[in-house]
């Protein structure tokens, strides 16, 4: 589905990508996982198109992404749940939602897309009249979510979305990862947070230093002793 | 040295605080002196309110394209004044021409006639803004701030030539309208008919645009740019249509504002009629809180209410003579009062929450 072959991107004279490979077959979930650093948002930022790179090819769905805004890939079937979140702090969380489906013109669609949300994430339905900036992180995370779930998207990339969170909160918006993806939703997960993406995974990447240096099943790199000893904190 | 540059802190501190002690006294005792000598009727207020809430609602329309641009560009506009005069120029032209073939006559045929002449000013504001934007403003977008503030110095004295080029340096009036003239009594006060018609006038337009902004998907897609534009890209906005979309609006607004100033002030239209309006609706923004869009209309009433009582109603009880001059002195004093004191103005937030 998502083919990206030696990718170079760089921010100036940062070389922060090196030439990265890495394929997502339809159906899957997919992790990148790696220190702060190695390039994991990166990576998202030069799929999505915010970040032209300076090497390399992508395609998805056989159709060549470089050149295209992110608007345009919006449309594509490619949504990006940002590092941070990224909800309008001024809008509601309804108009949140409303953004999220900026493209699509199906107006009942769209209404029954939102209360889907309000489905997945009782919370949001409760605040749907509310600033979304005045909602907890684990509110707007679930926001955030959402919303990039209005535009109808193929592939689902997700910058870090455990980060800030109380682990309870963690569990639910993970747990709407599984089922997002049962709904037939291809998703690409980076993470910092290796010992939970690697659970929900299917296969695996790791990225160090803008290069991918291993890739596996998720279940071989939650044995496997380098990522064990580097990103699941366990020691041998 | 970083003692030093606390006991100077301190100091500059102690002065505005005494500043702002001298200046509310002032106002307090000037309007006390001038209440208390009885040298003004009620009805004489009541008129000046009046005018001043007129001229203060086509500031408001004006002002409204500063934070309208400022809001999602960060960027003050200042050819913004240039737009508001094209407007109102080239419509001059077609009222004189309604006003030969006899349209300002009847109410029905001058209340046709006006809509057709803000029509018309609001498509010419528009088509410049749009090429103001594309021309002067795209090509540097990502340029440090200083930049398209130069440009858009450059661009308003561009504009200036330009049309003095087309339409000649010469004064033009608009014709009056037959069905403004006089006023509308109100118990034992009079109205003038004009000053209902500019304020319903202003009324209507900026309750559209409050419907434009809050309800409609351009609206918030306007705000979602104005908040982050990387995400707002990641939701599938084409922020260039956005921003051109902005602009329009802002253009309409004063190209409407420039004919609805032609009812209430005819005289003084030519190449150079922008400058003033703009820099007050620029003060309005800014005390309103430049990137709000109710403090524009905020701004813009209390700047025409103040410039328009504030000389009789202060200067006078301090014994200023000839106070009526000094309106232009309240309108800039102000500007600064407020940099200094609030700078993000009465509804605004303050500017360090905006990342630039
Ligand atoms: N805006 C930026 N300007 C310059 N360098 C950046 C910028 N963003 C990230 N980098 C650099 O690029 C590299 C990769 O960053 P990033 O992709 O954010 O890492 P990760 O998401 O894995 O923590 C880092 O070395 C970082 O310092
Ligand atoms: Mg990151």
């Amino acid at each position: 589905m998502l083919e990206v072959k030696d990718v170079h991107s760089y921010y100036g004279n940062i070389h922060a990508l090196k030439g990265i490979n890495l394929t997502v077959n339809e159906g899957e979930v997919v992790t990148l996982i790696g220190g702060n650093g190695a390039g994991k948002s990166t990576t998202l930022r030069t799929i999505s198109g915010l970040m032209r790179p300076r090497v390399g090819s992508m395609t998805f769905e056989g159709e060549n992404l470089i050149s295209f805004e992110p608007h345009q890939l919006v449309s594509k079937g490619i949504a990006l749940v940002p590092e941070g979140r990224g909800v309008f702090a001024k809008l509601t969380v309804e108009e949140n939602l409303e953004m999220g489906a900026f493209h699509r013109n199906d107006t009942a669609g769209i209404r029954a897309d939102i209360e889907k949300s309000y489905e997945l994430f009782p919370r949001l339905g409760e605040r749907r009249s509310q600033l979304a900036g005045t909602m907890s992180g684990g509110e707007q995370q679930m926001l955030a979510v959402t919303r990039a779930l209005m535009s109808q998207p193929r592939l689902l990339l997700m910058d870090e979305p455990s980060m800030g969170l109380a682990p309870v909160l963690v569990d639910v918006i993970f747990d709407a990862i599984e089922s997002i993806n049962k709904e037939g939703v291809t998703i690409l997960l980076v993470e910092q947070n290796a010992h939970l993406a690697l659970q929900v995974a299917h296969r695996g990447y790791v990225l160090q230093t803008g290069e991918i240096v291993l890739t596996d099943e998720a279940k071989a790199l939650q044995t496997n002793p380098v990522v064990q000893k580097a990103y699941l904190g366990m020691d041998h | 040295m970083g003692r030093g540059f606390l006991k100077r802190l301190n100091w500059v501190d102690a002065f505005l605080y005494v500043l702002r002690i001298v200046i509310i006294v002032l106002v307090i005792y000037g309007a006390y002196n001038t209440l208390s000598s009885d040298k003004y009727t009620a009805d004489q207020w009541l008129g000046l309110i009046m005018s001043g809430l007129a001229q203060g609602s086509i500031y408001a329309l004006i002002a409204l394209g500063y934070t309208l641009v400022y809001g999602i560009l960060l960027m003050i506009n200042f050819a913004h004044g240039e737009i508001f005069m094209a407007g109102a120029f080239t419509a001059v032209f077609a009222a004189e021409g309604l006003a030969r073939a006899g349209w300002l006559e009847t109410p029905v045929k001058a209340t046709i006639s006006i809509l057709l002449l803000v029509l018309l000013a609001s498509t010419v504001s528009m088509v410049l803004a749009i090429l103001l934007e594309r021309i002067a403003y795209r090509p540097l977008r990502g340029a440090p701030r200083l930049v398209p503030l130069i440009t858009a110095i450059g661009a308003s004295f561009f504009l200036q030539y330009t049309f003095k080029g087309f339409y000649g340096s010469g004064f033009k009036s608009y014709p009056l309208v037959p069905m403004l003239q006089g006023g509308i009594p109100i118990g034992a006060f009079s109205i003038p008919k004009v000053q209902v018609v500019v304020i319903t006038l202003a009324i209507v337009l900026m309750a559209g645009l409050y419907f434009l902004v809050e309800r409609t998907k351009i609206g918030k897609a306007m705000r979602a740019v104005s908040e982050n534009k990387e995400v707002a890209r990641l939701m599938g906005i084409n922020i260039d249509r956005v921003i051109v979309f902005t602009f329009m609006v802002g253009g309409a607004l004063a190209g409407a504002a420039g004919v609805i100033n032609g009812l209430y002030r005819p005289q003084g239209v030519n190449f150079f009629m922008g400058f003033f309006p703009g820099i007050k609706a620029f003060t309005a923004a800014v005390l309103g809180g430049i990137g709000s869009v109710p403090g524009a209309l905020i701004g813009g009433l209390l700047l025409g209410v103040f410039e328009s009582i504030g000389p009789n109603l202060v200067l006078d009880g301090l014994g200023i003579t000839g106070a009526n001059q000094l309106k232009d002195v309240i309108a800039f004093s102000l500007l600064v009062l407020v940099l200094i004191f609030r700078p993000q103005g009465i509804v605004g937030e303050k500017l360090s929450e905006k990342k630039a």
